[in-house]
């Protein structure tokens, strides 16, 4: 049954804005349209940039990728400012009670000293990962063009911070202050962290920024998530009776599943857009995984121990395959 | 259990561990390399860590409040489109102000919104870094909740269908466009005065009060809301640029003089910015929430005069430009209306003659000059118009090379004569239309000999049509222009009366009101 609700009907004059008929034809628009598509500025730009004269204030010429259209990488989850508040907030919160469950039932006392120790070991100095991400994902938004990819950037940024700031509720929850301090100890000086730190810090000098988010979103990232939360946590830990860590980083995996869509969009449309980008973005991947799995190498050693080395080969073969449906030729 | 007895953290020591505790000194990599940004204004930063947190709000804070503050605004626009809401608005003319609006205010929050990314990225510290990232995510908020809220007015009425290309090439739309591309394109630290503190802390009640509190007295519930929703946004980017000013300032002396300049220019460039607001508030909106002067009153030379007390024990002087903006307040609004009057063929919103009540209202609200210089001017217009001969300004106008406005203020101390300065720089002359602007130019000259300004544009054949031409003997140039603009003429410029839109709201009223 349908209850016929009635208002006063007036025609329109027009469905929506004429650059998004230009784009879609002429019908209403979608909220992620309107808020997104053409609205940078791009054209009649009034001063160099005293940071960086060579270029225009916005100005595709920043990356060696070329594009006919920017505006070509929708972003499959149509986020704009409210969508994306809306699914974080969502996230927040199933977040906020599993910290909650996991507190009220005395979840971490199931695990032993080492099992705490190790995780505290591995999760902590990732805090400090987190940070460069963020950094370079503000760059990128910073320096990108379009806002269809400068955008969703931002809120990567966002989330990048979010998960360093769940990393150290986790800490604090299982340790204090010092389990902090010995994390960031860890990522400064331990050996086994200092090809990460390094690898972190040549992305923070990267002057690309389409490279730079192969290296740290789609290269990184799509290493380490695996391989931390993945089969860390949820394998190792929880078969250790760390399924208390698992609950308190699950936002890490749902969030590396969700973004990934975004990302592997990003890297598929610039790809199929001619052959020197996809030359170009083979290149970039296949130098920066080479050097993330070997930054990554200590650190797995020192969480999954013996099996360490096969755990990563199936982590970078299965990053590979992702890679090869993208378009890339590894 | 959990036997440990933990130590309570304190607030401050928490959100230290959640945001400047991530960061380190680099050591694979120079530190001028990660931030490459900090040396080149000559502002000297010595410890970062004596950054006061202006706000502490982590992520899982921010996304919980925002998405709350986002589900609110959402239901109420839609609620409004959906009732028509924009037959409720005290009257047509009312969304002409909208239709400026529009075409200018989001393509500034877009681009703080890429700046404050640029901060986010480049100040040396976490503490700052997380305040502008977050400022850099509510900027883009308010871009898009502004194009939400008033894209429904884009479904029923003329003048902004096409925006965001306009913004772009629109004539009186290079102002606000250039005031931002400037400040877009100066170092971080100045870029943090710019927005920050001028635009932000010292002018943003100014933009604020005249366009959300003139939607909620003229009905628009849709923008009104808006406005209430970004409230709290804004007051989180108020306590950021103050907190900013004041670092630099404590940070070392040799700041001042630096931080000085910039405030004496971003105030001048702000309050140039600021002329069509003027207009908006004593012309444009039915309804009248305050006049110009009396906003001016009480939020610059009340409110913005204690922030300069508070500001003087560093050392920072009140800007020069305030007396000359004392004498403007009476002329601004009326100099601009009637120069957007005259101009009417080429804007992408109607203008109007005052009605009766409404020059009363100004007389009253400006009792030292709007009798003796504009109601006579007025009045003219409507004899004219009344003959049949509406009042048009046939040219082009002149424009400030740095502000952008057309010559249309007048020398501080006498109405009666258009204030013009001149400059020569590297064999051509340049224009302004104030000391204030003429010394932001002699400054720094290589920066605003760059300005893309839209007469210098046409005259220069650059905004033709595709597929006109120019040497052709029926080559009609405004038209030419027009049609580049995508200015639908007759429907989107022009008077008010005989509109498109008069009629159609009064008939799409009629229809929802009456049973004829």
């Amino acid at each position: 049954m349908q209850i016929d609700l009635r208002t006063v009907s007036i025609k329109p004059l027009r469905n929506t804005f004429d650059h998004l008929v230009r784009r879609f034809g002429d019908k209403p628009a979608s909220r992620y349209q309107e808020g997104s598509y053409d609205i940078q500025a791009d054209a009649n730009l009034q001063y160099r940039p005293t940071w960086d004269p060579e270029h225009e204030l916005h100005d595709p010429g920043r990356t060696a990728i070329v594009m006919a259209d920017w505006y070509a990488f929708k972003d499959p989850r149509q986020y704009y400012y409210g969508a994306y508040t809306l699914a974080r907030a969502r996230q927040q919160e199933s977040a906020e009670s599993s910290f909650e469950f996991v507190e009220s039932r005395g979840l971490l006392a199931q695990m032993d000293e080492a099992t705490r120790a190790l995780a505290l070991a591995v999760l902590m100095p990732l805090r400090h990962a987190a940070w460069g991400a963020n950094m370079n994902n503000t760059g990128m938004c910073a320096d990108g063009y379009g806002t269809l990819i400068t955008q969703p950037c931002m809120y990567h940024a966002m989330d990048n911070l979010g998960v360093a700031q769940y990393l150290t509720r986790l800490g604090l929850l299982l340790g204090d202050v010092t389990t902090l301090d010995a994390g960031r100890e860890a990522w400064l000086n331990d050996v086994r962290w200092q090809p990460l730190r390094r690898l972190v810090e040549k992305t923070l000098v990267t002057q690309d920024w389409f490279e730079l988010f192969v290296a740290q979103n789609f290269v990184l990232d799509g290493l380490l998530y695996p391989l931390i939360y993945e089969q860390f946590v949820d394998k190792h830990l929880n078969a250790h009776g760390g399924a208390g860590v698992s609950m308190l980083t699950a936002f890490m995996g749902e969030w590396h599943g969700e973004t990934r869509r975004w990302i592997d969009s990003v890297i598929k449309i610039a790809a199929a857009e001619s052959d020197a980008n996809k030359a170009l973005l083979t290149e970039w991947t296949r130098q920066w995984r080479g050097a993330a799995v070997e930054a990554l190498s200590p650190i797995a050693q020192q969480a999954l121990g013996d099996t360490a080395a096969d755990v990563l080969a199936t982590v970078d073969q299965s990053f590979n395959d992702r890679a090869a449906k993208l378009g890339l030729t590894l | 259990m959990d036997m440990q007895v933990k130590k309570k953290l304190g607030l401050k020591e928490k959100y230290a561990l959640m945001t400047r505790n991530l960061g380190w000194e680099p050591s694979y990599e120079k530190r001028e390399d990660v931030y490459p940004l900090l040396d080149y204004e000559g502002i000297k930063i010595h410890d970062w860590d004596k950054w006061e947190d202006p706000f502490r709000l982590t992520m899982d804070s921010y996304w919980k409040y925002q998405a709350e503050k986002e589900r609110k605004l959402y239901a109420i626009i839609d609620a409004f489109n959906q009732n028509n809401g924009h037959l409720n608005v005290t009257d047509a003319r009312y969304i002409n102000a909208m239709k400026i609006f529009l075409s200018a205010v989001p393509s500034l929050e877009y681009n703080a919104h890429r700046g404050f990314a640029r901060l986010g990225r480049h100040m040396g510290g976490v503490g700052p870094q997380v305040a502008c990232q977050m400022q850099a995510i509510d900027e883009i908020r308010h871009c898009q909740t502004q194009i939400h809220s008033i894209s429904n007015y884009n479904r029923f009425y003329n003048g902004i269908h096409d925006w965001k290309y306009m913004n772009d090439r629109l004539w009186y739309l290079s102002v606000p466009k250039s005031f931002f591309e400037d400040a877009c394109s100066c170092g971080p630290f100045e870029f943090i005065i710019a927005i920050g503190f001028s635009f932000e802390y010292v002018l943003t009640n100014l933009v604020f009060v005249p366009f959300v509190s003139g939607a909620a007295y003229n009905g628009d519930m849709g923008t009104m809301t808006f406005g209430f929703s970004a409230q709290s946004d804004e007051a989180r980017h108020m306590t950021l640029g103050l907190e900013v000013i004041k670092f630099m300032l404590e940070q070392d002396p040799a700041n001042l003089p630096i931080v000085q300049k910039w405030i004496d220019k971003w105030t001048w460039r702000g309050v140039r910015l600021l002329t069509i607001v003027a207009m908006m508030m004593d012309y444009m909106l039915p309804k009248r929430v305050m006049s110009w002067k009396e906003a001016w009153e009480i939020y610059f030379e009340q409110n913005g005069m204690s922030l300069f007390k508070d500001l003087a024990r560093y050392g920072i002087k009140v800007p020069d430009c305030v007396e000359q903006i004392k004498k403007e307040k009476d002329h601004l609004s009326h100099q601009a209306w009637t120069t957007f009057y005259a101009a009417a063929p080429m804007t992408n919103f109607h203008t109007w003659i005052p009605s009766d009540d409404e020059l009363d209202w100004l007389s009253s609200k400006y009792p030292d000059t709007f009798d003796k210089y504009y109601r006579p001017r007025f009045e003219f217009f409507r004899e004219q118009a009344e003959k049949g001969e509406r009042f048009v300004n046939p040219n082009l106008p002149q424009l400030c090379q740095v502000c952008q406005i057309p010559m249309l203020f007048t020398e501080p101390d006498d109405p009666t004569q258009i204030a013009y300065r001149q400059v020569e720089h590297a064999g051509e002359k340049y224009h302004f239309c104030s000391d204030h602007c003429q010394h932001i130019f002699e400054h720094e000259p290589e920066k605003y000999v760059e300005a893309w300004l839209p007469v210098h544009q046409i005259l220069q054949g650059n905004c033709f049509a595709k597929g006109d031409d120019p040497t052709a003997p029926d080559f009609n140039p405004i038209a030419s222009v027009m049609k580049w603009w995508h200015l639908e003429n007759g429907k989107d410029n022009g008077d008010f009366a005989g509109s498109e839109d008069e009629k159609n709201f009064a008939q799409w009223r009629g229809m929802a009101t009456s049973n004829t």
